[in-house]
């Protein structure tokens, strides 16, 4: 066994680094270390850096315009963007729909959508989850019925992340209701400023506006929006749920995290002291740390697998329960450093001249409610401990 | 042995019960927790009429009440209501004046507000390192995320004087006061004094202090038993009502049980409650403040996060009130002392 990452591997590191370095602009790190509302122009600015680099796609093969990257160097790429305070990427195009293009659209589908997600001329959502559908998304009802060559669709989709961003919607859509659950779904792409697309705004509990509801009535795309097969549409959504699970684990956010803590730990005064001088917690601290680095080398061991095999397994379900936990400790552990000068509500003293929190911890408690969400979206823990309980250990 | 409220204690909860739930209701409750002044001063003078205010001082006082299971009672009917009146204030400033032998009517009828100074920005809880000062009735310092102190008419400011701490009175308008709402609702205030001058209500105030801050802890770990309450039965009707796979999701196990331990903490935050009320006032008063503080820390973690996590997407939404319920029961965690602080104070004692 070695631990030790190649030395190509610590040269790509290095690269990476200084990439970051030399192209992340002021502001947008800002942001992100900030925990600042990340907005359309920030992200669009950034990912067209990273593609100017060819970084942007970083799970596509090189036919498809990817840097043709494995599991280890994404991870690296994953780490280095996280220390750096770069944003994450915004997946749907780029993570979700792209894969799935590649591996079930047509070649016209490829040779239109594909680019387009590079060049950032097209924003994407993901139309999944609807009111009833949540862990049961194969009973999903928004119903997409065919007429000549068109699909006229009817329903509503909700908890779409960026849609008011969108110009286009992936969605699952019933297309035939009479077979069992599984068989009578379609995937369909669908051009958000379709008339009878309304996007409605739901705020989350810290206040802030991330996802929407999406209602559709009698929208009419083109049928050759479908991507694949006709009622086949499981297999695809099953593809894009599971086929790639690096960066699943969040470490190198959860590194940052924890740095970030154990300076601010060294910042804020208790009993006359820093407060990463009382033992209570510094455990805390100490303790997360611990799962953390566990945390790393199951991460490593699983990509070290995935490269292996070529795919990574139903273990990597291990890697979101632990991950999101985790992630969710230093949270945790960031509001608490700041006690009740974590309580303010975003913006509430912008206008002022006075700071109740050190820098760029303003909403730490803002940033530890929006974080539950991880451990109930992209399937629920508990359904996570479900995959695992029938793959892992036949029950 | 006997755990049944008392008549009079038990049509307190009645009729604050009722008016909370007619009158402020949890839409109504959101749109005055979050828009300045951060509380509804109409509503803060239906309140005081009811009494609830009387309810906290005891008769040599003026008041009706006083003790822990009195404070108790009012508390835990404004964690049910997720009630962001500034009622700690009251309760605090009641204690200190009661133990400056100071009137207190204008207080307790509710026509004038206070907000008590204690935390600052480097000993949010620890008295001892405070900085703020008082020298020949001027004080010095910066009160910071003073509960309550956005819609206050006067402070009580801790200062130190000489070797000790005292109580001043400072009034709002002689401060330099910043407003803002609180993630969990309400409002607080950032208070600057600079050469202020205020009214020394009480010397050598460290005991009185002392019994503030108990009373408080009292108050805010009921209001955290009727939020976690709440948070409770809405979980458990979400997991009979909610339908995924074809039944309802309380008819998965691992949910069971999770809303089982989620009652169990409940229990024994009740518990420890009643047992911080009964010591109040006495010798052992900080103790069992402390031993509550502690388990509530924990106990409205865990019934937060469960409760969210349970509820799923839902609960990750403004609309839902049970959302509202959780970021109270996690940000109560952070006044007066956060779990670690009082571990270490029933550790030291
Ligand atoms: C912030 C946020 C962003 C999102 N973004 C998107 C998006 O862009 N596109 C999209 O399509 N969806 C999105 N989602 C939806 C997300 O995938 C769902 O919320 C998630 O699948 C859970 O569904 P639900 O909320 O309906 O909860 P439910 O399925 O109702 O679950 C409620 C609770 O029951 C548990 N449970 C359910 N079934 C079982 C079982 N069999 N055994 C044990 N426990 C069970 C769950 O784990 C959960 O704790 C987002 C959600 C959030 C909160």
């Amino acid at each position: 066994m070695d631990l030790n990452f190649t030395p190509e591997e610590e040269a790509f590191r290095q690269e990476v680094r200084d990439f970051f370095k030399e192209n992340l602009p002021d502001d947008i790190r800002d942001a992100v270390r900030d925990g600042k509302e990340l907005t359309k122009d920030i992200m669009e600015r950034y990912h067209a850096i990273l593609n100017k680099k060819g970084w942007l796609a970083t799970i596509w093969p090189k036919e498809f315009g990817g840097p043709g990257w494995g599991p280890v160097e994404r991870h690296i790429f994953e780490e280095e963007g996280a220390r750096a305070h770069a944003p994450r990427i915004v997946p749907f195009g780029l993570s979700m729909l792209g894969p799935v293009l590649q591996k079930f659209g047509s070649k016209e589908q490829q040779d239109y959508y594909l680019p387009r997600i590079l060049n950032g001329d097209d924003w994407w959502c993901q139309g999944y989850s609807e009111p009833g559908a949540g862990s049961d998304l194969a009973s999903l009802k928004t119903r997409a019925v065919r007429d000549g060559d068109e699909w006229v669709i009817n329903g509503q989709k909700t908890w779409t992340t960026l849609g008011q961003h969108a110009d286009w919607i992936f969605c699952l859509c019933r297309t035939d209701p009479d077979v069992k659950q599984q068989e009578g779904i379609s995937f369909i792409l669908v051009d958000m400023s379709t008339p009878g697309v309304e996007v409605r705004p739901i705020k989350l509990i810290e206040g802030g506006h991330e996802v929407n509801e999406v209602f559709f009535t009698d929208v009419r795309v083109p049928y050759g929006n479908l991507v694949g097969e006709e009622n086949k549409g499981w297999t695809i959504a099953k593809y894009l749920l599971t086929h790639e699970r690096t960066g699943i684990a969040g470490v190198g956010f959860s590194m940052q995290e924890l740095e970030e803590v154990k300076a601010l730990a060294q910042r804020v005064m208790r009993n006359g002291k820093p407060l990463s001088q009382d033992p209570l917690f510094a455990a805390r601290i100490a303790q997360a740390e611990i799962d953390l680095e566990a945390m790393k080398i199951t991460n490593l061991r699983m990509l070290f697998t995935a490269q292996k095999q070529g795919a990574p397994g139903p273990e990597t379900s291990i890697l979101k329960i632990k991950g999101t936990v985790i992630n969710q400790e230093f949270k945790d552990l960031r509001r608490r450093a700041l006690g009740p000068n974590a309580a303010p509500f975003p913006g509430s003293l912008a206008d002022t001249n006075l700071d109740v929190a050190p820098q760029g911890n303003a909403n730490n408690a803002a940033r530890y409610f929006n974080n539950r969400k991880t451990s109930i979206f992209g399937g629920s823990n508990e359904i996570q401990r479900n995959i695992l309980t029938k793959t892992m250990l036949g029950l | 042995m006997n755990f049944d409220l008392t008549e009079d204690r038990q049509m307190l909860q009645d009729s604050l019960r009722r008016f909370l739930k007619d009158k402020y209701g949890i839409e109504h409750r959101n749109e005055v927790a979050y828009t300045a002044p951060f509380h509804d001063p109409a509503k803060w003078t239906e309140l005081t009429e009811l009494g609830a205010l009387f309810a906290l001082a005891s008769e040599e006082a003026g008041g009706m009440g006083g003790t822990g299971f009195d404070i108790s009672v009012v508390f835990e009917e404004l964690g049910r209501a997720l009630n962001p009146e500034p009622v700690l204030g009251a309760l605090m400033a009641s204690r200190l004046l009661a133990a400056a032998g100071a009137d207190q009517e204008a207080l307790l009828s509710g026509t004038k507000r206070y907000a008590v100074g204690l935390g600052e920005l480097d000993a949010p809880y620890d008295l001892s390192q405070m900085t703020t000062t008082a020298t020949d009735g001027k004080l010095s310092g910066r009160k910071s995320i003073v509960y309550g102190g956005q819609a206050a008419d006067a402070f009580l400011i801790a200062a130190k004087s000489g070797d000790g701490l005292a109580i001043y009175e400072v009034a709002a308008a002689d401060a330099s006061v910043t407003g803002y709402a609180l993630m969990d609702g309400a409002g607080a205030a950032e208070v600057v004094l600079e050469n202020t001058p205020g009214t020394l209500i009480l010397d050598n105030a460290e005991a009185a202090i002392a019994d503030a801050v108990n009373a408080g802890i009292v108050g805010l770990c009921s209001e955290a038993v009727g939020a976690m309450d709440v948070l409770h039965a809405m979980t458990v009707d979400y997991l009979k009502q909610r339908k995924q796979f074809g039944r309802p999701i309380g008819t998965f196990q691992v949910l069971q049980h999770r809303a089982v331990d989620m009652l169990t903490e409940i229990e024994q935050s009740r518990s420890i409650v009643i047992k911080a009320a009964a010591e109040l006032g006495g010798p052992d008063a900080a103790r069992y403040a402390s031993m509550a503080k502690n388990l509530i820390g924990r106990a409205g973690r865990l019934v937060a996060e469960e409760a969210i996590q349970m509820h799923g997407g839902i609960a990750m939404t403004w609309e839902y009130p049970g959302s509202h319920y959780g970021k109270r029961l996690i940000m109560i965690d952070a006044q007066l002392g956060d779990t670690d602080y009082h571990l270490s104070q029933v550790m030291a004692a």
